[in-house]
């Protein structure tokens, strides 16, 4: 059963709003306490998100602790997002797309070689992009990169153990609300994919807004 | 796909039993195969791999389990890394599924689901977390917390139902069951023995595991999980290009 739960936040009362375009990187923080929007402006754009606490980067978001301590394998409201530290890093308060994915991880050069073709090496893709932001941002790198939130992704288990890629389940202006439960730097890689029909082979742009 | 003769053919080159608790790692070379055996039945190993040569090359779990479309991990599967190569070919397994999801405890957690055990009461059965236990591991060769990703919890059984919740399957591995782990690349393996972090029993009680390393002789023993997606086949090239 999928909950939908929306927002009373205004977005002209954002203290903070940009424009990710589709393919790119994009670094920034949030403080303890503020509210950030992930906005999926044209519809099953995944958004491939990493998180860290501001502090320490080495503490980071741990999808196992996340997907253990909630008892289930999909992400949506009320979902407390925990650190390998196994400290909370935010929470989900809003979510009008109600399910997103914490398994399929990012797409990267190299996976795209397993799982499409040896060809499709020179494609862009998420973990260039997440490579590319820790590198130009100097804090963290390579080692840094774990397995990441998919975003307005739906990647469903079935109960003999199979993992299917289904259609999107989002839709233009759906969106999830997280509240930082401390200073944390995020790390988002608007998804490149071009291989995978769930967004209609189209990457497009998705809108970061934060309040305080 | 089960196999219990496999290593019959191959000579051992060593075997080591980590009880119950206990946390080891080593390079298993490429062309070795590592048998690892539940012992008493109930045992629980959290598993990660990563390339010895270049360790910031590791376990995706991501990566294989999409790759393969799966959610669980059996004979026939392989490890991949995140650079799209094999760090270990599953080539038999006696308990039919593996657990990608629970990931470790750590000490916090343990000591809510198990009580206090502490070494100044307990001596040597104080009670350990995989958290620790992989991180003193993967510091013995100058790693740290950010090479602590995701694990396999090898002979545990967790599915998740239509709504997405998990659920543990007690008694899923029994005495002598056994996975064989084929490494077509110099592999690090870093490893724990301790319950599964859902197994529901309130006793602190980890298993020991038998541990087997021995020569392939021949590449025909991962030919099945080279075979058995075209995705296997293209993460072996990978792996083979890697050592051109």
């Amino acid at each position: 059963m999928t909950v939908i739960t929306t927002s009373e936040l205004r977005a002209d009362e954002a203290v903070f709003r940009h424009v990710i375009p589709a393919g790119e990187p994009y670094l920034f923080e949030v403080k303890a306490g503020q509210t950030l929007r992930l906005l999926d402006l044209e519809g099953n754009q995944a958004v491939d998100t990493l998180f860290y606490s501001a502090a320490n980067p080495r503490e980071r978001y741990d999808a196992q602790r996340t997907m253990r301590r909630q008892n289930k394998v999909y992400l949506t409201t009320g979902t407390v997002l925990y650190s390998n530290l196994g400290n909370p890093l935010l929470t989900i308060v809003a979510d009008t797309c109600g399910r997103h994915d914490t398994l399929g991880g990012a797409c990267a050069q190299e996976s795209n070689t397993v799982r499409y073709a040896l060809g499709k090496r020179y494609m862009h893709s998420c973990r260039d992009n997440f490579l590319c932001a820790c590198l130009r941002d100097g804090r963290m790198n390579k080692r840094d990169i774990a397995a990441n939130i998919n975003f307005f992704m739906n990647v469903p288990v079935t109960p003999v153990g199979g993992l299917t890629f289904e259609d999107g389940i989002s839709a233009p202006g759906k969106y999830v609300e997280l509240r930082a439960e401390r200073d944390v730097i995020v790390l988002i890689s608007n998804c490149p994919q071009l291989n995978n029909p769930c967004n209609g082979w189209n990457p497009t742009p998705a809108e970061v807004l934060v309040w305080n | 796909m089960t196999t219990t003769e496999s290593l019959a053919i191959r000579a051992t080159l060593y075997e080591e039993t980590v009880p119950g608790g206990g946390h080891t790692s080593f390079i298993l070379k490429r062309g070795q195969v590592l048998r690892l055996t539940d012992v008493d039945g109930g045992a629980n190993v959290s598993l990660m791999l990563l390339n010895a040569h270049q360790p910031s090359e590791r376990l995706n779990l991501p990566d294989t389990l999409k790759g393969q479309h799966t959610a669980k991990l059996t004979a026939g599967h392989c490890l991949y890394s995140d650079m799209g190569r094999v760090l270990a070919a599953i080539t038999a397994d006696s308990c039919g599924w593996h657990d990608p999801f629970g990931g470790v405890l750590n000490a916090d957690e343990v000591r809510e689901k198990y009580g206090s055990g502490r070494y100044q009461e307990l001596r040597n059965d104080f009670f350990r977390n995989g958290h620790d236990n992989l991180l003193v591991e993967m510091g013995k060769w100058n790693l740290d917390l950010q090479d602590l990703l995701m694990v396999v919890n090898l002979f545990s059984k967790v599915t998740v139902d239509e709504a997405g919740a998990f659920h543990f399957v007690p008694g899923h591995s029994k005495p002598g069951d056994h996975v064989e782990l084929y490494a077509p690349m110099d592999t690090l393996v870093v490893l724990t023995a301790l319950q599964h972090p859902m197994d529901p029993s309130p006793e602190y009680a980890p298993r020991p595991v038998h541990l087997t390393w021995g020569e392939a002789h021949s590449e025909g023993l991962s030919l099945a999980c080279r075979s058995s997606r075209p995705e296997n086949e293209r993460a072996f090239h990978n792996t083979e290009r890697f050592h051109l």
